[in-house]
C-alpha cells in the first residue's frame, strides 16, 4: 500500500510539473486529492491494514497529500505569474508618446501676485478692505489734504462722472472710509483697481491697481513704518533684500518717503531691469499727516500711523519680465496659460 | 530742474565731494537726482590751435591747407573748407582720433591726396550755438577770442567744462527750483557753510515814482514790485553769465533777458522786463483779462484772451500775460534805452489755468503754478538790478514800485523735540534739531520756530519733523515691528470670493483683467433693445475716448471682447471667467451702486450642456442648493439656448449660447457660450452650515427608465412626475441619453433616466420598487409620456 502511494506520488509529482495551465492544474488536483482521486481511492483501504500499519501509511499519505498540495500551490503560483507576464508583455506603452491633456485653468498674474502680497500682509495682522471704485471728490482728494487746484491734481489726471463724483486715482479713499468708520488700531490693506486718464500704450493704462496700507494706533513711529515695509520687501523679494528710504512728497503724509529695493536681479550692480540705478522703485508711504487724521475724528495728540501704497502692475511686470503692460488686459490665452 | 555744478559751488564749498556723492546725498535728504552729464560730454580730443598758414588746395578749389600750432607738438597740417579760417586765428581742432558731442570720430588720412591730421571744428559742432558766443560766425570754423592757450584743452578753454546735474523737485518745494535753494539743500545735507549775500544796488538819480504807478485790481495778485533802469544798452552778456544760463538750459538772448533769467534760476521768483518807452500811460495794473482782448506774446502768437486770464497791461492793454509770458510790444529789443524790471506774485491756479489755456508752459508759469511766497520778490528785483550795475547794462533810477497786496505774517511753530523724537522713533538732542533747522534756514528762538517766508510748505509740527528726519537721515532711523494686536485675515465674502476663484480654475477657466469702461457701442454689438435698462450706464464727462467712454451695465460686451481677441489671434480654444463689476447710477445713496459680477466665457470643447454642468458644478461646490433652470430669451443669447438659473425665485443669473448675430459681430463663427451669474446673490444663498451624513448601510435599487414625449416638453416636466411619485425613496435622477431618430416618432423623443432609490433604515424590496415605478409610468401615460419599446 505505501508502494502504492509512492507511485501515486511519483506520477503525480511528474504531471504537475509538466502540468502548463490553470485548468490542467484544477484537473489535476481533482485527479488525485480529490475526494473521489486516486490518493483516496487507495486510503479508503486502510481499513484493512493492521492499526500500526494504518498508522504509518496515515503518516505516508498525509505527508504526501501535503507534499502534493505544496506542489499544486507552487505551480498555481507560477502558473499565474508566467500569466501575469505575458499578458503585461502584451500592454506594453511608448512612455513617449504625449501624455492625456487636463484642461485647468489660470490664475491671472495680476491676481496671482496681488494674493501674494495680501498674504504677506495677512500674516502680519492686516485685514483687506475694499471700497468704491466710484467716489466723491471729497474722498479721493479733499479729505486726504488735496485741495481743489492743488498741483497734486493735475498730475493725476482724473475721469469724472460729474462736478462731485470721479473715478478714483488712488485707493487712498478707503483709508479715509476705514478711519471714519473705525477707531484704531488700524491694520488695513487696500488692494484695488484705480483709473487715470493715461492714454493706452506699454507703460501705461487708464485702469491699473494699487495696494495701499494703513496703520493707526498709539505710539506708531517712522521706525515701524520702515520695519514693516523692510519685512514686507522681504518676504516679497527673499531675505537677504536692502531696502532704502528717500525722502518724498505726498499730500497726505509727513514726513513721506519712497522706499527703493536693492535690484534683485543684478544686487545692486546695475542691469536693464533697474535702468543702470540698482534700485528699484517700489513704494510710496509716510506717517499720516495729522491734518488727514483729524479729518477723519481721530486724535492726532493720541494716534499716529503711516501709510504706503504700491502700483502693482509695475510689480508684476517685474516679477515676470513683462515688458508690455496691455498683455495683462488683452488676455491672450497664450500669455494667460503661462502663470 | 538742472543746476550748474559751476553756479551751485559759487554759495557751497563742495570741492571735497564728487558728483556722485553729491548726488545720492541731495537724493537722500529729499532732492532727487535723475542724473547728470558734463557739458562736454562726447568731446573727446578738441585742443586750442593756433593757425599758422592757410595755403590753397592744390587739387581742390573749395579746399585750404592750414598749418596748426597745437602746443605740445609739430604743426598739424589740417585740410578745410571753412572761408573764415585767418592767419593766427585761434580756433578749436580736433586731434587724430577726436571725438564730437553728435558721434563723430575724427581720423588722420588724406583729403583729395593732401594729408589732414585733424579737421576745424564750427560751434555747432560742438554743441554750441551763437547765443553762446556771440561774435563767432555760425558759418565756418569757430575763431576763438576768448583768453585761452594754445594747445589747452577746448572745454576749458571755451567753458564747457560745467556738470548739469537733472533735479526731481517734489511739488511742495518750489523753493529748491532755483540754485539758491539748491545750495541751501547741499549745505544741510552736508554740514558745509552757506554764503549767499543780500544784493546791494547802488542806484542813481531820478524816481521811479515820477514816471509809473501801480496798481492791483484783483486779489489774484498778491504783490507788484517794479524797479526802473534808464540809459540801457542793449549787448550780449559777458561770459559768465551765458554759461550759467547755458549749463541751466536757458538759452542766452541778451543782457537785460539774460538777467531776469539768471535772477529767476538764482533765485526762483520768475522776473519780467518791459521796454518803458513802450508803455503807454504812466499807469501799470494787473486785472483779469477783458473779453476780447487779445495780445501778441514774445513768442509771436496772437491769442485771445478770457477773463480768467490775468494780465499786466498799460493804459491801452495787456502787456503780458501775468506770470506766463511777455507781449511782443512791450518787449525788451536791441533798440530798448529803459526798462522797467517787474517782480510780482501772482496765484498758482490762476497761472496755471491761463498757461493751460493759452497752452503755453514757460519757467515762469511752472515756478508761480508751484506757489511762491511775495517776500521773496525784494530780493529777486534787487538782485536784478545790482546785475545791471555789475554788468555796466545802465543806471538803475531810485525808487522801487511796491503794492502789497497781502499781510505779512510770519510763520511759527513750537519746536516739540520729545514728540519728534517719539514720532519719528529716534533719540536727537533739542541742540541738534535747532542746528539741523537753522542750517534749512528756520530761526529758532527758544521753543519757537520761525518758518523762512520760501517756504510754504511747511505748516505745522509734522513738517517740521520731516525736516529733521530727512535732514538726519531716513536711513539712520531704525526699524522696528509694529506692536499691539491684531487680528488680520480675509472676511467670509472675501474668503467665498476666493472659493469662486478656485472652483473656476480648477473647472479649466483661466481668469482675465477687463477695463471698468467700455464704448456705448458695445451694447448694439451684444443687440441690447433700444430700450433696454442696461443702456442708462454712467458716462464719463472727460473720456480718453468713445471707446472708454461709459461705465460697464454688462461684463458681457468686456467677455465677448476677450473671447473675440482670443479667436481672431487663432486660439483653439478659450475658456475664460472674470469677477469684476458692474456700475448702475443708484438715486437713493450718493454713490452709484457697484455690483460685482462672475462672468464665465468659452468657445471650442463647450456646448450648452457643458456651460450648464459648469454652473452646477459652481454652485454645488459653493454650497448653493435646490436651484432651478429655466428657459429664457434675451440678447445676447441664442432664441433657445439661454437659460436662467433661479434660486427661490431670485435669478442668480442667466447662461447660454451667444446669439449667431452677436457672434459675428464680434467676428466669431464658433459656438460661444457664456453666463452672467451676480456674485452678490449668490454669496446670499450660501449654507455654510456642513454637517456630516453618514454614508448609506443599505444598498440601493436602480431603474433605468426610456422614455418616449413630444419634442416640446422638457425634462423638468418628466422629472417632476418621478419626484412625486418615487417619494423619500428618491436619491438620485440623471439623464443617461437623448434619442431622436428612427426608432421613434417624428415628433418625439427618447430620454433615458436612471433613477436611483434607497431607504436608509432597510434594504427595499424589487416589489416596492416595481409599484413605484408603475406609478410613476401611469402618472407619466397622463402627461403623454410612454415607455420606450
Amino acid at each position: 500500500m505505501q508502494e502504492q502511494i509512492l507511485k501515486i506520488k511519483n506520477s503525480a509529482a511528474q504531471e504537475i510539473s509538466l502540468c502548463k495551465d490553470l485548468e490542467q492544474l484544477v484537473s489535476l488536483r481533482v485527479k488525485y486529492l480529490g475526494k473521489k482521486g486516486e490518493l483516496s481511492l487507495v486510503l479508503k483501504q486502510m481499513g484493512k491494514l493492521s492499526p500500526g500499519d494504518r498508522k504509518r501509511v496515515g503518516q505516508l499519505a498525509n505527508s504526501v497529500r501535503n507534499q502534493l498540495e505544496n506542489a499544486l500551490e507552487e505551480k498555481m503560483k507560477n502558473i499565474k505569474f508566467a500569466h501575469q507576464q505575458s499578458k503585461m508583455r502584451s500592454e506594453r506603452v511608448d512612455v513617449t508618446l504625449p501624455g492625456k491633456k487636463f484642461q485647468i485653468g489660470r490664475i491671472h498674474p495680476l491676481s496671482r501676485v496681488m494674493d501674494e502680497i495680501n498674504n504677506i500682509f495677512i500674516g502680519m495682522g492686516f485685514s483687506i478692505v475694499e471700497g468704491p471704485e466710484i467716489e466723491t471728490d471729497h474722498y479721493n482728494f479733499e479729505a486726504l489734504n488735496i485741495p481743489k487746484n492743488h498741483p497734486a491734481r493735475d498730475t493725476q489726471d482724473t475721469f469724472y462722472i460729474d462736478d462731485e463724483l470721479l473715478l478714483r486715482t488712488q485707493t487712498s479713499p478707503v483709508q479715509i472710509r476705514v478711519m471714519e468708520k473705525q477707531s484704531p488700531p488700524i491694520r488695513i490693506i487696500s488692494p484695488g483697481r484705480v483709473f487715470r486718464s493715461d492714454s493706452v500704450d506699454s507703460t501705461h493704462s487708464p485702469v491699473f491697481h494699487q495696494i495701499e496700507g494703513l496703520v493707526v494706533d498709539k505710539n506708531i513711529t517712522m521706525a515701524d513704518l520702515k520695519g514693516t515695509l523692510k519685512l514686507f520687501v522681504d518676504k516679497l523679494y527673499g531675505k537677504d533684500s536692502q531696502v532704502k528710504f528717500r525722502p518724498h512728497h505726498f499730500p497726505f503724509t509727513e514726513p513721506s518717503a519712497e522706499m527703493d529695493a536693492m535690484c534683485f536681479s543684478c544686487q545692486g550692480r546695475g542691469c536693464s531691469l533697474c535702468k543702470q540705478e540698482g534700485w528699484i522703485e517700489i513704494l510710496g508711504c509716510g506717517m499720516v499727516h495729522p491734518k488727514v487724521l483729524k479729518n477723519c475724528g481721530i486724535d492726532p495728540e493720541v494716534y499716529s500711523g503711516f501709510a504706503f501704497g504700491m502700483g502693482l502692475e509695475r510689480i508684476v511686470m517685474r516679477r515676470y519680465n513683462i515688458d508690455d503692460l496691455r498683455l495683462f488686459f488683452e488676455n491672450d490665452v497664450r500669455f494667460l496659460s503661462q502663470f | 530742474m538742472i543746476l550748474s555744478l559751476k553756479w551751485l559751488s559759487d554759495y557751497v564749498n563742495i570741492d571735497n565731494l564728487t558728483v556722485k556723492q553729491l548726488a545720492d546725498g541731495l537724493t537722500m535728504s529729499g532732492s532727487k537726482v535723475e542724473n547728470w552729464r558734463r557739458e562736454d560730454d562726447g568731446i573727446n580730443k578738441v585742443v586750442v590751435g593756433k593757425i599758422l598758414s592757410v595755403k590753397p588746395h592744390p587739387n581742390a578749389d573749395k579746399l585750404l591747407v592750414c598749418l596748426i600750432d597745437v602746443g605740445d607738438r609739430e604743426p598739424l597740417q589740417v585740410v578745410t573748407g571753412a572761408v573764415n579760417v585767418k592767419k593766427n586765428a585761434l580756433t578749436a581742432v580736433c586731434l587724430d582720433g577726436a571725438t564730437l558731442p553728435d558721434g563723430t570720430k575724427i581720423k588722420s588720412g588724406n583729403l583729395r591726396g593732401v594729408l589732414s591730421q585733424g579737421m576745424l571744428c564750427s560751434l555747432s559742432e560742438l554743441g554750441l550755438s551763437g547765443a553762446d558766443f556771440p561774435y563767432a560766425a555760425e558759418n565756418g570754423i569757430f575763431l576763438i577770442e576768448e583768453s585761452c592757450e594754445v594747445g589747452q584743452d577746448i572745454s576749458e578753454a571755451v567753458g564747457l567744462d560745467d556738470t548739469q546735474i537733472e533735479f526731481e523737485i517734489t511739488s511742495n518745494r518750489p523753493d529748491c527750483l532755483c540754485v539758491s535753494g539748491l545750495a541751501r539743500e547741499t549745505a544741510a545735507t552736508f554740514g558745509l557753510p552757506l554764503s549767499l549775500q543780500s544784493p546791494v544796488v547802488k542806484g542813481s538819480d531820478g524816481k521811479i515814482s515820477d514816471c509809473f504807478e501801480a496798481q492791483i485790481e484783483t486779489n489774484l495778485c498778491s504783490r507788484y514790485m517794479a524797479r526802473m533802469v534808464k540809459n540801457v544798452e542793449i549787448k550780449p552778456s559777458p561770459r559768465w553769465i551765458r554759461e550759467r544760463l547755458r549749463a541751466s538750459n536757458i538759452r542766452p538772448i541778451n543782457n537785460i533777458v539774460d538777467i531776469t533769467n539768471f535772477v529767476m534760476l538764482e533765485y526762483g521768483h520768475p522776473m519780467h522786463a518791459f521796454d518803458a518807452d513802450r508803455i503807454k500811460g504812466q499807469r501799470i495794473v494787473v486785472r483779469s483779462a477783458n473779453l476780447g482782448e487779445s495780445i501778441q506774446t514774445l513768442d509771436k502768437a496772437q491769442h485771445d484772451l478770457i477773463s480768467d486770464i490775468l494780465v499786466v497791461c498799460d493804459q491801452e492793454k495787456p502787456m503780458a500775460v501775468a506770470g506766463v509770458i511777455g507781449g511782443q510790444d512791450s518787449g525788451v529789443s536791441d533798440s530798448t534805452k529803459t526798462i522797467i524790471f517787474e517782480c510780482a506774485c501772482f496765484d498758482g491756479a490762476s497761472v496755471r489755468k491761463a498757461a493751460k489755456f493759452l497752452n503755453i508752459r514757460t519757467d515762469s508759469s511752472a515756478r508761480f503754478e508751484k506757489g511762491l511766497n511775495p517776500i521773496c520778490c525784494e530780493n529777486s528785483i534787487n538782485r536784478a538790478c545790482e546785475l545791471v550795475e555789475l554788468l555796466g547794462a545802465g543806471e538803475v533810477v531810485g525808487g522801487t514800485i511796491d503794492v502789497k497786496n497781502f499781510q505779512p505774517k510770519t510763520k511759527i511753530i513750537e519746536l516739540n523735540s520729545d514728540w519728534i523724537n517719539k514720532f519719528i522713533g529716534i533719540d536727537l538732542s533739542q541742540e541738534d534739531m535747532i542746528k539741523i533747522l537753522n542750517s534749512l534756514g528756520f530761526k529758532v528762538d527758544g521753543k519757537k520756530i520761525e518758518v523762512p517766508p520760501f517756504r510754504i510748505d511747511i505748516e505745522d509740527k509734522a513738517d517740521i519733523a520731516e525736516e529733521i528726519a530727512r535732514i538726519y537721515g531716513y536711513n539712520k532711523i531704525s526699524t522696528s515691528i509694529i506692536k499691539g494686536q491684531a487680528m488680520g485675515g480675509l472676511n467670509r465674502r472675501q474668503k467665498f470670493e476666493k472659493r469662486v476663484n478656485n472652483i473656476l480654475i480648477s473647472l479649466g477657466f483661466s481668469e482675465i483683467f477687463t477695463y471698468s469702461f467700455i464704448s456705448p457701442k458695445e451694447y448694439d454689438r451684444i443687440q441690447l433693445d433700444e430700450d433696454s435698462d442696461v443702456r442708462k450706464s454712467i458716462k464719463i464727462k472727460n473720456p480718453l475716448g468713445e471707446d472708454t467712454s461709459i461705465m460697464r451695465k454688462t461684463t458681457l460686451a468686456s467677455m465677448l471682447n476677450v473671447l473675440s481677441h482670443n479667436y481672431k489671434n487663432r486660439n483653439p480654444l478659450a475658456w475664460l471667467y472674470e469677477i469684476g463689476k458692474i456700475y448702475s447710477q443708484d438715486p437713493d445713496n450718493g454713490l452709484p451702486e457697484e455690483t460685482k459680477r462672475i462672468t464665465i466665457g468659452c468657445y471650442g470643447n463647450c456646448d450648452f450642456q457643458a456651460i450648464k454642468g459648469i454652473i452646477e458644478t459652481l454652485l454645488d461646490r459653493l454650497h448653493v442648493d435646490k436651484v432651478e433652470f429655466i428657459a429664457a430669451s434675451g440678447m445676447p443669447f441664442h432664441d433657445y439656448r439661454c437659460a436662467e438659473v433661479l434660486k427661490s425665485g431670485k435669478i442668480l443669473g442667466k447662461f447660454g449660447e451667444v446669439h449667431p448675430t452677436v457672434g459675428e459681430n464680434y467676428k466669431m463663427s464658433s459656438r460661444v457660450y457664456v453666463a452672467e451669474l451676480d456674485f452678490d446673490l449668490i454669496y446670499d444663498q450660501v449654507d455654510e452650515n456642513l454637517t456630516y451624513e453618514s454614508l448609506p448601510k443599505f444598498p440601493a435599487s436602480t431603474r433605468d427608465l426610456s422614455l418616449v414625449c413630444d419634442e416640446y416638453m422638457t425634462s423638468a416636466e418628466i422629472e417632476k412626475v418621478i419626484r412625486k411619485n418615487v417619494g423619500l425613496m428618491l436619491e438620485n435622477i440623471d439623464v443617461f441619453d437623448v434619442y431622436r431618430g428612427k426608432q421613434i416618432d417624428s415628433g418625439k423623443k427618447s430620454i433615458s433616466y436612471k433613477i436611483t432609490m434607497r431607504n436608509k433604515s432597510r434594504t427595499l424590496t424589487d416589489q416596492e420598487v416595481d409599484e413605484v415605478i408603475d406609478k410613476t409610468l401611469k402618472d407619466l401615460a397622463e402627461i403623454g409620456v410612454c415607455l420606450r419599446s
